[in-house]
């Protein structure tokens, strides 16, 4: 194996690259009714009066209170005018966009809450509100900016209706579904929404979170928010696992997908895990015509922040190998408090050409930005 | 109807935060310093059981600019009624958080605020004890706290949390409530650690609303079930906001259900309708009647005692109009127990 030898003391003063793609930024609204004027009067009404209604405790907060102001937000990223961070354009240019020298950055919008929406009809009509607002705020003025079609899952039809819509439109670069849903991705009563996305030419990108109403581990609910965000990775492990062994790749060979937000270190050991147990089990999944290795090595990306940690830098640099290095795509998740400052987030110096694959080139393929 | 008699005790009435801010100076230094630092100060916690601006959350005349947070308005409610006690509710996320020592101290700091600012206010005020539904011994400490002010008149819990009500588990706060007097209050509502309804999570509020009567009926049957009346002969336990009329056919399958299946728990010595009479009240509001007085009547004939209702209007809630808080066809005398002798055995603390 090509192992690399990081140097003792690692220069990693300044690791960004000009034209570094980001693929996770979040942009918020000033005031939600932003939204109002991309949704038809019968939403409008309906969003004013019964407002969104998820699978959680709390009608407007997440049900695990983050550890920062306005749900986890970075506290030097409120705007000038004291409006939520990551709704003002210029000031996203100033702290993210110019300063790291973007080349595109992928929106993944996490307001109005579309996707989680237990009313379908209304879901999709906040879907596609919020589709249209993302091109209206963000992309049409600031084209380095890429959408993600916002879809409920639940509804397949109107999914597929919005992919549908959406397709040829380069301002849109994915397709967005949310990690925690009513039941495995992989399950076949989404399907069709995948062959949409994958017919579309659209990867799909799964970033963490989603209301399910389901227990945040499989012993039940933890106590704190500190656990919650540790199950995000088991939540991304659960949704490998159902895509691979439901055989989504075997079925769609042409699907790609990103894991944004939910850590990447545990991808090897997971893929190991599965070989093993496919060897034994296989006659269970006669379906499955490869390894899972293979699959999930032709099918899956991941986005680095919040960027592992390892107690021996060094070891960043064999799991980014084991992984695979045209696999792991770089991101900030600007505005949050965990936000990965591209210059400083990696503690190894990473050799020149695997860091311009993963600040910039696997992006670029990923999304066919080139 | 209207209520035919004065000096009417409200058994159910909702007040509400104005924002979570109003509750940092009820707290201690340390908690103070905890919910600021994460801006949970700035947010709302209010749970997912009430859009706020939903048709069912404000009567119109009782809205204001959020339910629930005038004192004024409620003062008007109960001069309407000519109200002689109103039992003050408040429903809010503080007792379904995760944290279990977060949840306390949002409890404590509702209690707090609830004393100083509504009780203080107006005689004619009590409450129910806010407690951390989760975490069974802080919620027991909490009682024992509050029990100090005769004022908080019982404990509130909400019908579905994370394990059925009557689960051993749970027993600490029930050992509390009956050593103080203090009925539990069982109030409509989730945790939503689960779906709201057993068959999963629907799609419309409508539909969780409806379903809230399902969740209190299962409540019921796991107190009587698990033996909380056997173990704990003096507590008294309200359904509030829980419907009605699903009493009797409640009743008649348990007991059904018992004679083959007593077996199992062998505790319950006698049918679940005995055990619901002794132990079990339910406020008024909503009041899910039948379309006519004669079969309201025969209803409440059903249900098989007069010292089971307890009058309420479940202020701000909107359930009826104008003064009309009893549904037709209650006699008399049946209202004068319903709003005055069954809150007044009920509830031993309002008895000075």
């Amino acid at each position: 194996m090509n192992v690399i030898t990081p140097q003792t003391q690692p220069d990693v003063s300044a690791q960004s690259l000009t034209g570094y793609v980001d693929c996770d930024v979040h942009p918020y609204f000033k005031n939600p009714a932003e939204l109002d004027a991309f949704l038809p009067t019968r939403w409008r009404e309906h969003r004013k009066e019964y407002g969104a209604r998820s699978r959680s405790a709390l009608a407007y907060m997440p049900q695990y209170p983050r550890l920062s102001p306005q749900n986890g937000m970075r506290m030097d990223a409120f705007p000038p005018d004291g409006s939520l961070p990551g709704s003002d354009l210029p000031f996203m240019r100033e702290q993210l966009i110019d300063l790291f020298g973007m080349a595109h950055g992928i929106l993944l919008p996490l307001l109005g809450r579309g996707g989680d929406e237990r009313n379908l009809e209304y879901g999709a009509a906040m879907c596609t509100a919020v589709n249209d607002w993302m091109l209206a705020y963000w992309c049409d003025p600031e084209p380095r900016l890429k959408a993600s079609i916002q879809i409920n899952v639940e509804h397949a039809e109107s999914a597929i209706a919005e992919i549908e819509k959406r397709a040829g439109d380069r301002r849109f670069a994915q397709v967005q579904i949310n990690q925690r849903g009513l039941e495995p991705l992989g399950r076949h009563r989404y399907r069709k929404i995948l062959q949409a996305a994958a017919a579309n030419g659209f990867p799909i990108a799964m970033h963490l979170g989603g209301t399910s109403g389901h227990a945040s581990t499989a012993g039940g609910w933890p106590s704190y928010y500190h656990e919650e965000h540790h199950a995000y990775v088991q939540s991304m492990e659960g949704i490998v696992t159902s895509l691979v062994v439901e055989g989504v790749f075997e079925q769609i060979p042409n699907l790609k997908v990103a894991l944004v937000e939910g850590g990447f270190a545990w991808i090897p050991a997971l893929t190991w895990r599965l070989d093993k147990h496919y060897r034994r089990l296989r006659t269970e999944v006669p379906h499955l015509k490869r390894l899972p290795s293979e699959y999930i090595r032709d099918h899956i990306w991941v986005t680095t922040q919040p960027v592992e940690e390892p107690e021996r830098a060094g070891d960043m640099l064999s799991t980014l190998e084991w992984i695979g290095w045209d696999r792991v795509m770089f991101s900030t998740d600007y505005p949050h408090w965990d936000q990965d400052d591209p210059r400083y987030a990696f503690k190894v110096q990473i050799p020149e050409q695997q860091k311009r694959m993963l600040f910039r080139e696997n992006a670029l393929a990923f999304y066919n930005l080139a | 109807m209207k209520l035919p008699i004065q000096g009417a005790i409200d058994c159910d009435v909702h007040i509400a935060l104005p924002n979570t801010a109003v509750l940092l100076p009820h707290m201690d230094e340390y908690w103070r310093e905890h919910i600021t630092q994460r801006g949970l100060d700035q947010d709302n916690l209010d749970s997912a059981a009430y859009p706020a601006n939903a048709p069912i959350t404000g009567r119109p005349d009782w809205r204001g600019t959020k339910p629930g947070t005038d004192l004024k308005l409620l003062q008007s409610c109960l001069d309407t009624f000519d109200t002689r006690y109103a039992i003050c509710n408040v429903l809010h996320g503080s007792p379904l958080m995760f944290s279990e020592d977060l949840s306390a101290a949002f409890c404590r700091a509702i209690n707090n605020w609830v004393a100083k600012e509504w009780l203080d206010r107006d005689p004619r005020l009590r409450a129910s004890i806010t407690v951390p539904i989760h975490s069974p011994e802080l919620a027991a400490a909490e009682i024992e706290r509050c029990a100090a002010d005769p004022r908080f008149v019982q404990v509130l819990l909400l019908a579905a949390a994370e394990l059925p009500l009557g689960r051993r588990i749970n027993w600490p706060i029930y050992a509390a409530a009956e050593r103080n007097n203090l009925p539990l209050g069982v109030h409509a509502g989730s945790s939503y650690r689960h779906a709201p309804t057993n068959t999963g999570w629907p799609s419309y509020f409508l539909e969780d609303y409806v379903g809230l009567a399902s969740g209190c009926a299962s409540a019921l049957n796991s107190l009587i079930c698990e033996g909380v009346f056997v173990q704990h002969p003096n507590l008294k336990v309200v359904l509030l906001e829980s419907g009605v009329t699903w009493l009797p056919n409640f009743i008649w399958r348990a007991n059904k259900t018992w004679r083959a299946a007593r077996m199992e728990v062998p505790w319950q010595t006698r049918p679940p309708g005995d055990y619901i009479r002794d132990h079990v009240r339910l406020t008024t509001q909503p009041f899910d009647a039948p379309p006519s007085a004669d079969m309201t009547q025969r209803l409440i004939e059903e249900i098989g005692s007069d010292d089971v209702l307890l009058f309420a209007t479940d202020y701000p809630h909107w359930h009826f109009d104008g003064e009309d808080a009893l549904p037709d066809g209650i006699s008399p005398q049946l209202a004068r127990r319903i709003a005055i002798d069954n809150p007044l055995n009920t509830y031993p603390r309002l008895t000075p």
